[in-house]
């Protein structure tokens, strides 16, 4: 009741707006709003906040969760969720440092062998949800387990000593045009190329659709199980090379390095107001909740809040921000 | 349909979680250098009964079609907080007992009613809540530390008249005091029938929400007696995230295992125990086979990958295939 009134009074108040601004999705809207919110409370803190250096160098970090989070956000629109982010990332980190570490041939093919090794997980990941219908929340952390136990093999339980490739290290923290890091353009690269597929082409109409109802996609003629298998495919691949992103900014794979990107991802993607039970959501709200998230961090550490402190408010920020509008209808 | 019929398919999950079990355990104690001893009976009871009750926190909340992403960190939560108050004479220890219980009641009932007033997704929330209980945890113990009292900690982990894990009784008795009411009472069933089908548990009058309520608040109290367990075992609280994470994920495990739908309105806490036991006993296989234990977290992963793929042998039973879709 009182639900209508305000979408009522919300439309009547559209109408005055300019047109990019009444197609707005709300959540996006607000999502921005935070950023804004959030820029005008740092500025408070430290003047250095606004300018050009240090907002680039916060695009640069938001970009290796924005590469992660697209993933995250590919599997979210299917209705399901990829819990394997953490060891995925590692994985993907730890097995281009060892390719690296093989002569020239291996400087090559480093980010290649990387990013395959994380697409061979996602594959399983999606085998394991689109063909055994297992839940993705179970078959996901299942393979998470297991690509923490392979990387304990390999590593023998210490970080592994190979160091990133040349290219690695230029890709995370060179600079091919002046001024923007290639963290970004890669970023920015990889978002424009998923914003193409989300939107004009038949893959990405099949994702919202199995999203939103996936036995209605298969009596609509659409192969379900293949979509739902490239997609973890792809967001294991996306996942992988975050982690070849992050060894080349630190110049070293470690163990759980991944740890810490698992929450962010789909944190990002909710906030950005996808819907968790797949179907709705735009690449432009995932952006938005990337740079929420990077911005927040930034400010709690901008803060010398404690990790405890950060950890708390981090969670109580997003269960707050989704109270405002990530809850399901009512449904009586 | 025969009554013995209807109850053995009821309870199949159950039996098969107890024989995978047993299994596991001949295998293991017949390998075992020292074989069938009370120590080694106690030993990986002890360890058992840990997962146990956090299994048995997961299947609460899996039942009602639920899942909390949290258990592990409620878990740590209170083995820090226990670390602070489980300590000095035998009044103080009482009270800290019951304060550590209590906050694990409130860890689950914040669960609860942010699913089920705030109506958020169970897995977005209780990762979100997990992150919190672990700042909390952090803040008690940045460093590991602290202590506990040691004679109810040894009374508690040690063995009842030189042969029955002390474990395995509290265990059982916690089952008898806080499963078996509620599974009985009208909430309990409400928490089936709402995991079964909530339209119509609600169309039939039943009380769903308070029921999913009670149930994510209980899981939080039994994580919570999983907390008091580790500080009982480990005499100090630690905050730590690694532990945290795995123990929610074989909580998981477990609760697969024993037979537990992930679906919910399926299966029983007594799985679950099952279940817990016999992912603990293969996990230690490894050892009297004399593997290095740099395998484990492999072996336990592949088992639990395994574990998982079972369920899809039903596809092979499917005639329609708009079924797969759920």
């Amino acid at each position: 009741m009182s639900d209508a009134a305000t979408s009522g009074a919300a439309s009547r108040l559209a109408r005055h707006l300019p047109g990019f601004l009444r197609r707005a999705d709300p959540a996006v809207a607000t999502a921005f709003a935070c950023i804004v919110l959030l820029l005008a409370v740092g500025s408070l803190y430290s003047t250095s906040f606004l300018s050009p250096d240090y907002l680039l160098q916060q695009l640069k970090v938001a970009s290796f969760l924005g590469v992660i989070a697209t993933g995250m956000m590919l599997v979210i629109l299917l209705g399901q969720i990829d819990l394997s982010v953490p060891w995925v990332v590692a994985a993907g980190a730890m097995m281009a440092c060892a390719a690296a570490a093989h002569g020239p041939l291996g400087e090559v093919l480093a980010i290649p062998f990387g990013v395959l090794c994380g697409v061979a997980i996602g594959a399983v990941n999606g085998v394991g949800v689109a063909y055994l219908r297992i839940p993705s929340m179970i078959v996901t952390l299942a393979t998470n387990a297991v690509a923490q136990g392979l990387m304990v093999v390999y590593t023998g339980g210490f970080s592994p000593q190979d160091s990133a490739s040349a290219a690695m290290r230029w890709l995370a923290t060179g600079n091919l045009l002046p001024g923007v890091p290639n963290a970004v353009v890669a970023w920015a690269l990889i978002g424009a190329a998923t914003v193409f597929t989300l939107t004009r082409t038949t893959f990405g109409r099949a994702v919202y659709a199995i999203g939103n109802r996936e036995r209605a996609a298969y009596l609509s003629g659409v192969d379900t199980r293949r979509v739902v298998l490239v997609a973890f495919a792809v967001a294991g691949g996306l996942s992988a090379f975050g982690g070849v992103l992050l060894a080349g900014y630190a110049s070293k794979a470690a163990q759980a390095m991944g740890d810490a990107y698992l929450l962010p991802a789909i944190a990002a993607v909710v906030l950005g107001g996808a819907s968790i039970l797949g179907g709705r959501g735009s690449y432009l709200g995932t952006v938005a909740g990337v740079i929420l998230i990077t911005l927040l961090q930034s400010i709690l550490s901008v803060m010398q809040m404690p990790e405890a402190g950060r950890q708390i408010t981090y969670g109580v920020v997003i269960v707050a921000m989704l109270l405002l509008y990530g809850r399901a209808p009512a449904s009586r | 349909m025969s009554d013995w019929r209807y109850r053995m398919t009821e309870h199949r999950g159950t039996l098969l979680a107890f024989g995978i079990f047993v299994l596991m355990f001949v295998l293991y104690t017949s390998n075992h250098p020292a074989g069938l001893t009370a120590n080694v009976v106690q030993t990986a009871s002890n360890k058992g009964v840990l997962l146990a009750f956090i299994a048995m926190a997961q299947t609460l909340v899996v039942i009602t079609a639920g899942i909390d992403l949290s258990v592990g960190m409620i878990f740590i939560l209170t083995n820090c907080l226990a670390s602070w108050l489980v300590v000095g004479t035998p009044a103080e220890t009482a009270l800290g007992i019951v304060l550590v219980l209590l906050a694990g009641l409130a860890c689950g009932a914040v669960n609860g009613a942010i699913v089920i007033f705030g109506r958020l997704q169970p897995i977005v929330a209780t990762i979100a809540t997990g992150a919190v209980f672990f700042g909390l945890a952090l803040l008690l113990r940045p460093h590991p530390g602290g202590g506990v009292n040691e004679a109810v900690a040894d009374a508690l982990t040690g063995k009842l008249f030189g042969v029955v894990p002390a474990s395995l009784v509290t265990l059982a008795a916690v089952v008898l005091v806080v499963w078996v009411p509620f599974s009985r009472s009208r909430l309990g069933r409400t928490a089936y029938a709402a995991g079964s089908s909530e339209a119509a548990a609600y169309m039939s009058g039943l009380p769903v929400r308070r029921a999913k309520f009670a149930a994510y608040t209980l899981s939080g109290l039994l994580a919570a007696i999983g907390g008091l367990f580790l500080t009982f075992f480990t005499y100090t609280g630690e905050a730590a995230h690694a532990s945290g994470n795995a123990y929610t994920l074989f909580s998981i495990a477990a609760v697969v295992l024993g037979g537990v739908s992930l679906y919910g309105g399926r299966g029983s806490v007594i799985g679950a125990i099952f279940g817990a036991f016999a992912f603990r006993t293969i996990g230690d296989l490894l050892f009297v086979f004399d593997f290095d234990p740099l395998w484990q977290p492999l072996f336990q992963g592949v088992v639990l990958l395994a574990a998982v793929s079972i369920g899809a042998f039903a596809l092979v039973r499917v005639r329609n295939r708009l079924e797969w879709f759920g």
